[in-house]
């Protein structure tokens, strides 16, 4: 049995004439690492709202299917049971911090008391998640005097420190800069490793090929495509149907037309791309020459 | 118009120094990306030059107008400024009376107004939108409006904050679009990015800050093959540079259509 799974499920906004989410069947491995990809409008948040159970029981709408997570039915469950198992960072980190708190730090144990966390074990988790996610230095700075991306960290912080066995990320790092992106996507790499079922809303297409571990497009509120990243990320039907894909990718692709990318498959890592295109390129230029 | 930074520095209340000395010149027309890792002070820039924040020491000049002499409502009509996020900046209950807010309150006449918000609408495909709230759209179309109310004031100057940040591609081609009707029609623009293949392919003239200074400041292509240096302020150079790099490519190149030149 999947640790997440979804059974057709259609879902409809109170106020909206179409249902966003369409007969969507997804399942999810424990320990799994998803990332889901699709055009803007596609149902992509819907869908992180549904996992976390905001869709329906605090937007309403009509839904019908079924959404299970670990054994528990959405439909009978209430949002406060919900939230043991799930955690969400939202797509806007502002949108997310409670507004309540001070500091960065108590922003951080907020979850945690609404729990009823003793006080030195929530102290040593808001610690060690503040250590995982490289924000120490912001412990004492009010969440609204921080930049964009580093209140994105303070916003995925506060969720990782819950633990949840289902973590749904709606584009982490969406105003992150590349490095700390990269430092993000090999965090939650770590917390799958260790168990922790992922589910990642991004359009960073190159990074998703590197850290995750299945990938599912979606469009118009339902599943399109899904499979290993690189059969996903190459597919014409991304490139087609307006999805992001990754320059090594688009340009392999004009090659190939033109007979410089000698693959079968197209790159969508620079490594990928690095290796395919020395094949083209005439020895001894360019060889032997792949720095990092 | 031209931009003019001097000894810039700014501290915020709470003590935190966020511009430590900048000195640029951005002169009338030119397409300037600003890149850098988060909290290098990018933003807190930016909002100097409409008078949103004041310099702690040091002058901004738009034009003949010293920042600190002249009123926000004034620097209004030279620099348009699109907020990292548009919760923060939209506030009204359809699409229109947003876009012609801004035209209004600069006191163009009428038909100058009308001309302004059409051309705004069309441009950011919005037109078939007028009537809807701002709050029933998408992220991605309150981005585009956002947009279009600050392009419809016609200002000499006009700033975009992390424009791409969200977008799916055919989002961040329409906004590339956006820009190249800015550049020809001789405005000047900068943008702030992380999508440093975004700022390839759409500006000639990049400033890397880091710390609150500036990094680097040149052409594109130079800035952009610099990687150990980009390194320092958490920025990759573009995929394309980068695998011109590693394939030994002599050239930087910034786009497919150098990419695949340089490979035959």
């Amino acid at each position: 049995m999947a640790f997440v799974n979804l059974q057709n499920v259609t879902y409809k906004y109170p106020l909206t004439k179409t249902p966003v989410l369409q007969n969507v069947n997804l399942q999810v491995n424990e320990g799994e690492f998803v990332s889901i990809v699709g055009p803007n409008g596609a149902g992509k948040s819907t869908l992180c709202y549904a996992l976390a159970g905001f869709v329906p029981h605090f937007f309403k709408g009509e839904i019908s299917g079924s959404i299970e997570v670990a054994g528990k039915e959405s439909s009978k469950s209430t949002l406060d049971e919900w939230v043991l198992n799930v955690g969400l960072a939202f797509q806007n980190p502002f949108n997310q911090i409670s507004g309540a708190k001070y500091t960065v730090f108590e922003e951080i144990a907020f979850g945690l008391e609404n729990i009823g966390v003793p006080r030195e074990e929530m102290k040593s988790r808001v610690e060690d998640a503040m250590a995982l996610t490289g924000i120490r230095d912001l412990a004492d700075r009010s969440p609204y005097s921080l930049s964009g991306g580093q209140q994105q960290r303070v916003a995925l912080t506060s969720i990782l420190v819950m633990r949840p066995k289902l973590l749904v990320l709606d584009e982490p790092t969406s105003q992150m800069d590349p490095i700390g992106t990269r430092e993000v996507f090999g965090t939650i790499r770590k917390m799958a490793e260790e168990g922790m079922t992922v589910v990642l809303v991004e359009h960073k297409v190159e990074w998703i090929a590197e850290f995750a571990d299945r990938v599912i497009a979606l469009k118009d509120g339902s599943v399109m495509l899904e499979g290993k990243p690189n059969e996903v990320l190459t597919s014409d039907l991304l490139a087609e149907n307006g999805f992001g894909i990754s320059r090594y990718t688009s340009t392999a692709r004009e090659a190939k037309k033109q007979g410089l990318w000698k693959k079968e498959n197209l790159p969508v890592t620079l490594d990928e791309a690095v290796e395919g295109f020395a094949l083209t390129l005439p020895s001894p230029q360019g060889r032997g020459e792949s720095g990092k | 118009m031209k931009i003019e930074i001097k000894d810039l520095r700014f501290t915020y209340p709470t003590g935190l120094e966020a511009i430590s000395g900048i000195s640029l010149t951005i002169t009338a027309g030119e397409q300037v990306a600003i890149v850098g890792q988060n909290g290098a002070g990018k933003t807190t820039l930016v909002r100097h030059f409409n008078g949103l924040l004041q310099p702690t020491s040091g002058s901004v000049l738009i034009g003949d107008w010293d920042t600190k002499k002249t009123s926000v409502a004034k620097l209004a009509s030279r620099v348009g400024y699109v907020f990292q996020n548009p919760d923060e900046q939209l506030f009204s209950r359809d699409v229109l009376t947003e876009v012609t807010f801004g035209p209004r309150n600069l006191g163009y006449s009428k038909e100058k107004i009308d001309g302004l918000v059409k051309r705004a609408l069309t441009l950011t495909e919005l037109s078939d939108k007028t009537e809807a709230n701002p709050y029933d759209l998408s992220p991605t179309w309150r981005k585009m409006v956002a947009l279009a109310s600050i392009i419809a004031m016609d200002t000499p100057i006009v700033i975009f904050d992390e424009p791409t940040t969200g977008q799916d591609a055919v989002n961040v081609a329409r906004i590339a679009n956006v820009i190249a009707e800015l550049r020809s029609e001789g405005k000047t623009v900068i943008t702030i990015t992380h999508d440093i293949d975004f700022c390839a392919e759409n500006f000639e003239r990049v400033v890397a800050l880091s710390k609150g200074r500036v990094l680097l400041d040149g052409p594109a292509r130079e800035i952009l093959g610099q990687e150990e240096i980009l390194a320092q302020t958490y920025v990759d150079p573009p995929q394309l540079t980068r695998l011109g790099k590693r394939l030994g490519f002599k050239e930087t190149v910034r786009n497919q259509d150098e990419f695949l030149k340089a490979l035959k």
